[in-house]
């Protein structure tokens, strides 16, 4: 099994590199970039088959290490 | 009598010059602890020194904050065993849980490598006794990550209850937004724990230690370490 692990940043936390992104995107000459905001995107293989005990052990893995939920969220699916 | 431990981690380069500067400031020996260590030995007080620790994967001090040794210093210093956490150790603190916020990415995206000017806002603390209150010192910053973020209520708190050793100055002690090197909330440089004894900052005392450095502002973090250690003997 495998999760499939999205982290951005909470609303309200300013995204220095988003902004940055958003600026080299209009002078690109992309118009009507109205915002951009980066994160992270994790897979994990998991060895267990169980999707409870899949989705308990992607919560703390989460909690515990791959976010830092003062100033991010995050999101997961589980895919075979 | 000081007994210092500095935790090395891999990637961590300000470990030697941090042992240097506490050992020539306070005349006593300091030991080094790799990471892989499950126990810190017996220590007055515990430096988590500047760096790029684990290669800053994932997030600055967030792989450092879950190795064998942080376990230890977690323990000791839940337990009342001063720590210092310079620079990369500052991230390690918050990473651990140790103290609240968190680094990010400085808001011009720019690594800043100059001497600042702090405006010391706390005169009694284990590491801070030896400054005056609002006192000016001029001490390094090198870092990429020290935009230091928390919430509104968790700034709120660490503001009411003198939480707040640190802010970026100017020369006369003004702190204003041009005076705000990285994007900081509220121009903090650095905090304590509720009990004073934790102490996470960006700059780096240890690089202005003495006047070859060009300066001794920094001294006095590792002066208010023995000062305080000895007053607990005492």
């Amino acid at each position: 099994m495998k999760a499939r692990i999205r982290i951005t940043l909470k609303n309200g936390v300013l995204d220095p590199q988003g902004k940055a992104i958003q600026h080299a995107l209009g002078g690109l000459g992309f118009p009507g970039v109205e915002d951009v905001r980066q994160g992270k995107y994790i897979e994990v293989a998991l060895a267990e088959t169980d999707e409870g005990k899949a989705k308990a052990a992607i919560e703390k893995m989460c909690k515990d290490l791959l976010a830092n939920t003062v100033i991010e969220n995050y999101s997961y699916e589980l895919v075979a | 009598m000081l007994r210092a431990s500095v935790i090395v981690f891999p990637g961590s380069n300000c470990d030697r010059d941090v042992k240097v500067a506490i050992e020539k400031v306070t005349g006593f020996p300091v030991k080094m602890v790799w990471h892989g260590d499950a126990e810190v030995p017996a220590s007055d007080l515990i430096v988590l020194p500047g760096g790029f620790s684990y290669g800053d994967y994932l997030r600055c001090g967030a792989m450092a904050a879950h190795s064998p040794i942080m376990r230890d210093v977690i323990a000791k210093a839940k337990a009342g065993t001063p720590v210092l956490g310079i620079c990369n150790g500052f991230q390690v603190l918050c990473e651990s849980g140790l103290l609240p916020g968190v680094l990010m990415r400085n808001a011009s995206l720019k690594f800043i490598c100059r001497d600042v000017h702090l405006k010391c806002e706390q005169d009694k603390t284990f590491f801070t006794q030896c400054y005056r209150r609002d006192q000016v010192i001029k001490v390094p910053v090198a870092h990429a990550e020290g935009n230091f973020f928390a919430d509104t209520e968790t700034l709120d708190r660490l503001e009411g209850e003198g939480q707040v050793a640190f802010r970026y100055c100017d020369a006369d002690g003004n702190v204003s937004a041009a005076t705000n090197l990285n994007g900081a909330q509220r121009n903090i440089a650095g905090v304590t724990d509720k009990t004073g004894r934790i102490l996470g900052m960006m700059p780096h005392p240890e690089r202005l230690f003495e006047t070859a450095l060009g300066g001794t502002d920094g001294r006095r973090i590792f002066e208010s370490a023995l000062v305080s250690v000895t007053a607990a003997m005492a």
